[in-house]
């Protein structure tokens, strides 16, 4: 296995393009180590992307949303003051992944880009409306998380390409997100069900939403259907009801050990419900921590 | 297999080694460093056993290539006695009797040393929660709990 280190992401590009066999690329290394370790991927070679500088910087940008580096692992995200005030439903997703060691090195870039259908931080990245910048042989483009999961263990990005960083929108005013997951015990766990919501209130009436699901199709869903459902209304007890049909609806998932069709389905339903009502909650300005404590 | 020239600092001393890019950070401490207290339980990050921390941060040592490790500071079990003198961490599970066969202890105490440096004051809750990634198969967890509990008191007082 070649090791390579670059510091730059041209040069990442360069020997991505020149690469030959099985490629992976580094950052914390949390899915690339255990799935080495198990022999389903063995690289040909390895880019590691953490000596490229300001892979772990979390920047305001003008506009008034961030910017998240490559290199972000957990730790630092849940550190971070300014960032879990404005999106608290993304860092708690990404808190939710693994252990206080896993949270040591795992990054959101690499929890998209494993591709794993129950990815804890990707619904609440979706639900935000953020995006991704990605560089490669054909210059750069930036596409929104949902685009990047082609499947499981599967993305979107072509050969040479890579991600660069992770563009969250401003939070704005009056908004709120949340991520919830079910797993049949507290901690160390693969979600069974995840539900992000965020929207924005004008006054007691939501204006926007998006509402996204994991573990429950082949790739992380924006259910349209469900935003449409509580847009417009106060969060009464028929907006709900309709929040709860539409994103049970779009549930295409699988039966597992962790869950059955019918159970996750079901769950869908409640879990959007408790996230719609949390998020609502934080658009009222309530602080909520933790929703997993 | 080209292998890498490594510098790094592991409990303060600076060191160097020959890795092949395949080995991880674990492989490293305990085959070319001679570090033989971080343990390898399931080499998959599930159970903590291996539990360092670098520049201050918890993780699992196998879930870290070695030749990631160029610069960085490296802590380890065999760095929290000083000399003779064991850490509060290490005397208060003895007190409490929270090992048994003892193979998930270094990474405990790695673990629980690097919370209290973060929160010397943490809830039951909260130790529980941060050490939900350190597996132990004999002691039932409540001992270990109760020791961390009784250190951080000891250590507050102290402070």
């Amino acid at each position: 296995m070649k090791f390579h280190s670059p510091t730059s992401f041209a040069e990442a590009v360069v020997l991505a393009q020149n690469s030959e066999g099985v490629l992976r690329y580094l950052a914390g290394g949390t899915d690339v180590l255990v799935q080495m370790r198990a022999g389903i991927v063995t690289p040909d070679e390895l880019i590691d992307l953490k000596k490229i500088p300001g892979v772990f910087d979390i920047t305001r940008t003008a506009e008034g949303g961030w910017t998240i580096g490559v290199g972000v692992s957990g730790a630092q995200l849940g550190a971070h003051a300014e960032l879990c005030a404005d999106w608290p439903g993304v860092v708690d997703g990404m808190e939710l992944v693994g252990s206080t060691q896993v949270q040591g090195r795992a990054t959101l870039v690499g929890n998209l880009c494993n591709g794993s259908p129950a990815a804890d931080s990707v619904p609440g990245m979706v639900a935000a409306g953020a995006t991704v910048s990605i560089t490669g042989p054909e210059g750069d483009r930036i596409l929104a998380i949902e685009d990047i999961p082609a499947g499981p263990g599967r993305t979107n990005l072509t050969k040479g390409e890579m991600i660069t960083a992770i563009n969250l929108p401003p939070r704005g005013e009056n908004g709120g997100d949340c991520y919830l997951r079910f797993i049949p015990r507290t901690e160390m766990d693969i979600a069974v069900v995840g539900c992000a919501v965020n929207l924005r209130l004008d006054g007691d009436t939501i204006t926007e939403a998006r509402v996204s699901l994991g573990a429950v199709a082949p790739t992380v869903l924006l259910v349209q259907d469900a935003a449409d459902a509580i847009i417009g209304t106060t969060l009464d007890d028929e907006a709900v009801a309709n929040l709860m049909a539409a994103a049970s609806a779009a549930c295409n998932p699988i039966s597992d050990k962790r869950g059955t069709i019918e159970f996750r389905t079901d769950v869908a339903g409640v879990l959007a419900k408790r996230a719609a009502k949390f998020a609502y909650a934080r658009a009222k300005g309530e602080v909520i921590k933790g929703t997993h404590l | 297999m080209s292998k890498i020239h490594v510098q790094t600092i592991v409990n303060r001393d600076p060191v160097e080694f020959l890795a092949d890019p395949r080995e991880t950070l674990l492989d490293c401490l305990r085959d070319h460093l001679g570090l033989t207290g971080s343990k390898e339980g399931c080499g998959t990050g599930d159970c903590g056993a291996c539990s360092v921390t670098v520049d201050g941060t918890l993780i699992s040592s196998c879930l870290m290539l070695g030749v990631e490790a160029g610069g960085k500071s490296i802590e380890t079990i065999e760095g929290m006695a000083q000399g003779e003198d064991l850490h509060p961490l290490q005397r208060k599970f003895i007190e409490h009797a929270a090992f048994q066969c003892g193979y998930c202890t270094p990474g405990i105490l790695v673990a629980a040393k690097n919370l209290l440096e973060k929160n010397p004051s943490p809830t039951e809750t909260e130790v529980r929660y941060w050490l939900a990634g350190n597996l132990c198969r004999c002691t039932g967890y409540d001992k270990i709990i109760r020791a961390v509990m009784d250190a951080a008191e000891e250590m507050r007082g102290a402070a």
